[in-house]
């Protein structure tokens, strides 16, 4: 159990500085999620870490160590990839014991890491088996317990659940999560599925074009994102975004939009905001939708989509202005396609963007 | 079948006409092909069962009246080759004990190199490999007199290293295509997996690597076993005269006449030397095909 320390990192490769003076740092017995889309730079920054690239400049430190030019092997590390990579030569137990038979561990201790592993994963029927003759979710269970049983002070995961089925994948996040719970060891997760952070993390480090761009606990990220692109990264639908002008008049402070009018008073520092330029955001949850009656902003729009969920359904609106807003309803709401319904928000929970910075006000 | 006054013609499923010109003419060519490829292996085969007279007779293709396999032991221990009359079977135990290492050792390394080139990316790793590939092409009698001339300064011309060494060389560009292209399918996060489980080179070569190109080993084996018993070439130039293997044997014992030729030797003897190569294909063809094929698609 170790915490990880990335100091000025630079990652050249094939002629393109995928990472700039990276600086991270994964706390012991955090469980840390890489979050960004393809090209980010998070696969990258993991194999820095675990050793598989060269870095142009900056050090990684695991503990206390320096292991900027370790092997990856002496980096006290377990890693499990995307396609399992398990060794098809060999049956579980031998996949599972292969590390610690090249570390000459002797064989009664191997005997027993092997099956501590396979009981906490559930392996212990198929220790004899070949990979082929495994499910998906199995093969992936003996990726994580090889790279258990190695007593690692940190385990990397690079997108680890991303070739399983939806099904499967949900299954074995949770148990992903309860070893966690279990083990306590430090761990990197790589992935470009925000459930998988939201759900998983201790803390979420969101990353575009190699640059950490917010760096905090699921609740932060997702309530508080620092930025628009952070903002439009997580939360699923979007947040619905509105360029517009803040008005600061008595203590009271209000949005105004193309299509509508927001009193966002009830926004956490709303009165010290300097900018008038900006961009608002309202996640679909936090928008009401009221029917035509009783609207007492003058804020409609008119429902061009319903889309059922089954626990929820999601309201597509166009607004005067010819924008969309999405809305989330429980299931007690009805309302058809076509009808005119008018909307407002919870703005405590809103998002303000400066406009031409895109950072958070 | 039982048929009734009440099937007539109208009542019976159309068939298709069997035989149509179209396939006269694929059946056509394929039989002209075949004749073309077995008709001298049948010549050979009915030969070597012919007594003399009925060889001065001279009718070619005429199974013998008696097949005389006595011609085939006397190919094997008795024919006469320049001085030495003891068969062909001391160019047969040349052969084996030149193909069996030459084997081994050349897909060994070319397994290697492939294994390297693929995983172990270096700066150099891929001039290399183009320099390799170069080689293929240039045609290696163009090579014949510069090796004959390195092998006399370093002292080992027309000794058994010379040719073990010559054929492991000249496997070398095909069989390290082979694996490197077997290897190039193989994900890289298996190596990586490896690797973070402190393997080193050869052990990842050897535990890992190796084990799992099986199909690309039997390919480069029937290769190599093939190719290197069926040369004449360099076995006649680097070989020297204490280890012609079977095929040069073969040359000289045909060349070796005392007034008339012995054809149903001859056919005795050539029979001898192409049967190991034919039965390496009859009992591995189809493993061949599944090597060929599992190196294409990786399953």
């Amino acid at each position: 159990m170790a915490q990880v320390n990335v100091k000025d990192l630079d990652i050249v490769l094939g002629g393109n500085n995928i990472l700039k003076s990276m600086n991270l740092e994964v706390r012991d017995g955090e469980f840390l999620v890489l979050l960004g889309p393809s090209g980010c730079g998070k696969s990258t920054l993991l194999h820095s870490i675990a050793g598989f690239i060269d870095v142009t400049e900056g050090q990684i430190l695991i503990g206390d160590k320096d292991v900027t030019w370790a092997d990856p092997k002496d980096r006290d590390i377990g890693m499990v990839f995307q396609s399992y990579a398990l060794y098809p030569t060999m049956n579980v137990e031998r996949n599972m014991s292969f590390g610690l038979r090249v570390a000459r561990v002797p064989k009664a201790e191997i005997e027993s890491r092997v099956e501590r592993a396979a009981s906490m994963l559930h392996l212990t029927d198929l220790l004899k088996r070949r990979p082929s003759q495994l499910s998906g979710g199995q093969r992936q269970r003996v990726a994580i317990g090889r790279a258990l049983v190695r007593d690692a002070k940190v385990f990397l995961f690079d997108e680890p659940l991303s070739n399983l089925d939806a099904k499967l994948r949900s299954e074995l996040r949770r148990e992903l999560k309860q070893l966690h719970q279990q083990l306590e060891t430090t761990m990197i997760y790589v992935t470009h599925y925000q459930v998988e952070a939201m759900t998983l993390a201790t803390r979420i480090a969101v990353m575009k074009a190699g640059v950490i761009q917010q760096i905090g606990s699921p609740d932060e990220i997702y309530n508080y994102p620092t930025n628009l692109f952070v903002a439009g990264f997580l939360g699923a639908p979007t947040m619905n975004t509105f360029r517009g002008k803040l008005l600061q008049d008595n203590g009271q402070t209000t949005f105004v939009g193309p299509a509508f009018m927001a009193n966002l008073s009830s926004y956490p520092n709303a009165k010290n905001i300097q900018t008038s330029e900006v961009i608002v955001g309202f996640r679909p949850e936090n928008i009401n939708l009221t029917d035509g009656k009783t609207s007492t902003n003058g804020n409609s729009g008119r429902i061009s989509l319903i889309e059922p969920l089954g626990p929820q359904n999601i309201v597509w609106l166009t607004l005067t202005d010819g924008s969309t807003l999405s809305a989330v309803t429980d299931t007690q709401w009805h309302g058809k396609v076509g009808e005119t319904i008018s909307f407002d928000f919870d703005s405590a929970r809103a998002s303000v963007f400066d406009a031409k910075t895109e950072q958070r006000v | 079948m039982t048929t009734s006054a009440i099937a007539t013609p109208s009542v019976a499923k159309p068939r298709k006409q069997l035989l149509t010109p179209a396939r006269i003419g694929v059946y056509a060519f394929l039989l002209f092909t075949s004749a073309f490829f077995l008709l001298p292996l049948y010549v050979m085969l009915v030969t070597s069962l012919k007594s003399s007279d009925e060889v001065r007779a001279a009718v070619l293709f005429a199974w013998p009246a008696s097949p005389q396999f006595g011609n085939w032991v006397e190919a094997w221990s008795t024919a006469c080759i320049s001085l030495a009359c003891d068969g062909i079977r001391g160019g047969f135990w040349n052969s084996v004990r030149l193909v069996i290492p030459a084997t081994i050792l050349s897909v060994f390394l070319g397994a290697l190199n492939g294994y390297a080139l693929s995983f172990w990316r270096s700066k150099w790793g891929d001039v290399l490999f183009a320099i390799l590939m170069l080689g293929a092409f240039v045609p290696f009698q163009i090579m014949i007199y510069p090796l004959v001339a390195w092998f006399r300064l370093g002292g080992f011309y027309n000794t058994y290293w010379a040719i073990l060494l010559v054929h492991c060389i000249f496997g070398m560009p095909v069989l390290t295509l082979l694996f490197r292209n077997y290897f190039v399918s193989v994900p890289q996060e298996l190596f990586k997996a490896a690797r973070i489980d402190g393997g080193g080179f050869w052990r990842i070569f050897l535990q890992l690597m190796l084990p799992m190109a099986t199909p690309m080993i039997i390919v480069a084996t029937i290769l190599q076993i093939t190719g290197i018993w069926n040369d004449y070439l360099f076995g006649l130039i680097f070989a020297g005269k204490d280890n012609y293997p079977m095929t040069v044997q073969l040359n000289n014992l045909v060349n070796t006449t005392f007034g008339e030729r012995r054809y149903h030797i001859d056919m005795a003897a050539t029979i001898l030397t192409s049967l190991v190569p034919l039965l390496v294909y009859f009992f591995s063809g189809r493993w061949f095909v599944r090597g060929i094929a599992a190196g294409a698609v990786k399953g």
